[in-house]
């Protein structure tokens, strides 16, 4: 939570360095809540994109908050999976996904949603006083200062790539680390669109092949007499 | 105002995807094939934001080499999976990595 409200300074000083106002930038942040998206948004903003270009490419960033809905909310207890989901979904973050996939297993299911709720809100909560004194310090805050919260972003998830254990998802990494800024030269609007999809469906396509080509083996490597005979039957 | 249009565009934007995702997220069996597509692609949308800042980034960053930005990346990863419990790790891998930006910037 603490890299969280660091990473909205971060951000609250970066709205000041690209000239947009304090109150762009808290609202930015409290009503968008998802860092890279805010980025997008601002840095595009800064480039001179058009509104709905700037507004497209920063919501395609927003992708991944629906498998990690996905993924959180059916740990949830039966009774607790009701429309009020539709509000707490808004407090999901990257920290407060990566803590529900942590420690779900050992909460006892009626207790999860209000344990995500909690954590979840809490972590919104940073974003108001986070992105305000990031934008009123970054007037009087050393350079250097600045460039290491700006970079605290970044950094914060390239490191949570290293958690990242399936083979599968880890090329989806290295595909889209490898895509999205070399289209990005080209085409920079389309450069997110292009590493996810190009990227992702490579690494997707890679883990199909090698599963069927490990399942064709295990197959041949099972003795013929420990598969059912169906001839006996004929 | 195109400001504004681009705020409400981005906000309404990202929260459809929260809204898909809890609406799915009663249907969905997260074994299913378009799952694991799914997160595949977002695995790489993500990656290719975060490496795009990283090497090409727009603002304050990009007036420091990609030298020392890649640099500082190397350093809190390899803090990051050192396996000492104490002095490897994501804050400590931040400290670092953050600390050698600010190291540059102190003298660029």
């Amino acid at each position: 939570m603490a890299v969280l409200f660091a990473g909205f300074i971060g951000f609250g000083a970066l709205g000041e360095s690209l000239g947009l106002s304090v109150y762009m930038t808290v609202a930015t942040s409290v009503l968008v809540f998802a860092l890279p998206g805010q980025i997008v948004l601002f840095e595009m903003l800064a480039m001179g994109s058009t509104a709905i270009v700037a507004a497209l490419a920063s919501s395609i960033t927003a992708a991944r908050f629906m498998p990690m809905t996905l993924t959180v909310m059916p740990h949830f207890d039966r009774r607790h999976r009701t429309g009020l989901l539709y509000l707490v979904v808004h407090f999901l973050a990257m920290t407060s996904w990566a803590v529900a996939m942590r420690d779900f297993p050992k909460i006892k299911p009626e207790y999860r949603r209000p344990y995500f709720t909690g954590f979840s809100m809490l972590c919104w909560c940073t974003t108001l006083p986070g992105s305000t004194i990031g934008y009123l310090m970054a007037g009087s805050v050393p350079t250097p200062i600045k460039l290491a919260l700006i970079f605290l972003n970044p950094l914060f998830f390239l490191l949570n790539f290293t958690e990242v254990r399936q083979t599968s998802h880890r090329l989806a990494i290295a595909f889209g680390g490898l895509i999205g800024p070399l289209v990005y030269l080209v085409y920079p609007d389309y450069s997110l669109l292009a590493a996810g999809l190009i990227g992702g469906s490579l690494a997707y396509a890679i883990h199909r092949w090698t599963r069927a080509r490990g399942a064709r083996q295990l197959i041949q490597q099972v003795p013929l007499e420990a598969l059912p005979d169906k001839r006996e039957g004929t | 105002m195109s400001e504004l249009i681009a705020l409400t565009g981005t906000v309404v934007g990202t929260y459809l995807w929260r809204a898909l995702g809890v609406s799915f997220s009663g249907r969905i069996n997260t074994d299913s094939e378009i799952f694991v597509w799914v997160t595949c692609v977002t695995y790489a949308m993500v990656a290719g934001l975060v490496f795009r800042i990283m090497l090409l980034p727009v603002g304050m960053l990009a007036e420091l080499s990609l030298g020392i930005r890649l640099f500082a990346s190397a350093a809190g990863i390899v803090v990051m999976i050192w396996p000492h419990k104490r002095l490897g790790g994501l804050v400590p891998g931040l400290l670092v990595g953050c600390l050698i930006i600010f190291v540059a910037g102190l003298n660029a």
